[in-house]
């Protein structure tokens, strides 16, 4: 794709920059979800009600100023737009690496990246993947693994039901899924400060590597704990 | 020493390329790896075969001009440019895959060599700094912070050789506009068009085709010139505020 002009007319917004900006601002938005979704979970350690009751709670909160269910749609909507953008820019650049190099080295050493980094993209499809399950799963089909119905409305019961007893298969699903995101998180948040450009000396990116490390082993490690504890018998209905 | 070495060799820009293998005996590991490739072409000649066509120009790494995938890394497995490589970081026996730097805005010319002009094209839309012509200005009438002054030194080290495209997955040039953006919008000079300089340039750097950059870091490690990562980090800022100024 060589050339030989100068590109006139130039837009700031439209670079590779910019969606790198805004991949990195939308990741942002996800870090920050997972964050308190993981929160949440772990009121599984609290037992059925407690637990049950912070799911009501997310239904009430911001009433009687907003509906029922209101601030969950609000999260909902920032959620969905987020990951519209977040896709989006990702296809782009990725179409641009693979037509940026058509033809690839016989021999390829890497040196210095790590893995997490060199697995974002097919990382980030498997965590899609595992999202579109794991919203059918909990929050539009409601499905009850054990017996296979649907509509459960008891979140606590169906939480416990995915990972007790027979369903040690469903464990290892997100385990792993925890694995993928748990890599995804560990380069993404250090991309994400380096993107932004706050990373300019080797100390604050030598902080940003550690903030990456710290928010994939809190927030992987943290989503694993539920499962976990349930599959081993120390959660119980 | 004697070595197994796989080269590219491709006729011209439009010919189809493939690897070959030659043996080459009698390497002394004093030699650079270019002088071992002169080697190889001599004996290339005895034979009556076409050369290998590379690139090389002050063959004392300040050039640029020398480039090379060497077993996979960008000038070899050593920090600095592929002429001063020596055959002292080989073994006898060993077998090395040499190929020209793959990247779509680099297109092959000849075997090894690549037209690195998308580089030069980059630089023609933004990467200088306006002054009159005329008498020089008296120095001391421009300050600069000395802190500001040793960054912009050290990644203005830059020779624009390429390893860094070379080296990234994504065939990204970041760290080359990020060492041009740094080393330019960190002097006083520098400022007047520190906004719209990182603007154009990334707009031909995408426009040349070079890929996004995803922060990895094959760049740095491979850069003969030790350029760090944070200058990429500097590129992404100056851009947002480029952004905010409405470019």
């Amino acid at each position: 794709m060589a050339t030989t002009e100068l590109v006139k007319g130039v837009r700031a917004t439209r670079s590779t920059i910019a969606l790198k900006l805004a991949m990195a601002a939308s990741g942002i938005i996800f870090i920050l979800f997972v964050l308190l979704h993981m929160y949440g979970n772990l009121k599984a350690f609290a037992g059925h009600d407690a637990y049950n009751e912070y799911a009501e709670h997310l239904r009430t909160l911001g009433t009687p100023m907003l509906p029922r269910s209101g601030a969950l749609w609000i999260i909902r909507a920032v959620l969905i737009v987020s990951l519209i953008v977040h896709v989006a820019a990702a296809v782009a650049l990725w179409r641009r690496a693979s037509r940026a190099r058509s033809t690839k080295y016989q021999v390829k050493k890497n040196v210095a990246s790590s893995l997490s980094s060199r697995t974002m993209r097919w990382g980030g499809l498997t965590i899609l993947l595992f999202v579109i399950w794991h919203l059918l799963q909990f929050t539009i089909v409601k499905i009850d693994i054990t017996d296979g119905s649907t509509g459960n409305e008891d979140p606590f019961n169906l939480l416990y039901n995915a990972f007790h007893g027979s369903a040690w298969w469903m464990t290892v699903i997100y385990l792993l899924a925890m694995i993928a995101l748990g890599f995804h998180l560990h380069h993404g948040t250090f991309s994400s400060l380096q993107t932004l450009g706050m990373t300019n000396t080797a100390t604050s990116r030598a902080r940003a590597r550690i903030a990456g490390w710290a928010v994939a082993i809190v927030i992987a490690g943290g989503f694993s704990l539920v499962p976990l504890f349930i599959a081993f018998g120390v959660i119980t209905k | 020493m004697n070595l197994t070495l796989k080269i590219w060799r491709q006729a011209n820009a439009t010919a189809a390329g493939a690897m070959h293998t030659y043996t080459l005996d009698g390497v002394s590991s004093d030699m650079s790896f270019l002088e071992m490739l002169d080697l190889l072409n001599e004996q290339l000649l005895h034979q009556g075969e076409e050369p290998i066509a590379f690139d090389s120009d002050c063959r004392e790494g300040i050039c640029g001009m020398c480039s090379l995938m060497i077993n996979g890394q960008a000038h070899g497995p050593e920090v600095t440019t592929t002429c001063q490589l020596h055959m002292r970081s080989f073994n006898d026996g060993d077998t090395i895959t040499i190929e020209p730097w793959r990247a779509d805005p680099f297109p092959v010319v000849k075997d090894l060599i690549v037209d690195r002009s998308a580089f030069d094209r980059i630089i023609a839309n933004g990467g200088y700094i306006s002054a009159n012509t005329g008498s020089a200005p008296e120095a001391n009438s421009v300050p600069a912070p000395r802190d500001k002054a040793q960054r912009a030194f050290n990644v203005a080290t830059c020779i624009g050789c390429g390893a860094c495209v070379a080296a990234c997955p994504n065939g990204s040039a970041s760290l080359f506009l990020g060492a041009k953006i740094t080393h330019l919008g960190e002097l006083p000079q520098g400022q007047p068009e520190r906004y719209s300089r990182v603007a154009t340039m990334i707009a031909q750097h995408d426009h040349e085709g070079f890929g996004g950059c995803t922060n990895i870091g094959e760049c740095a490690a491979a850069c003969p010139k030790e350029i760090p990562l944070d200058v990429i980090s500097q590129l992404n800022k100056d851009l947002r505020d480029s952004i905010k100024q409405g470019y």
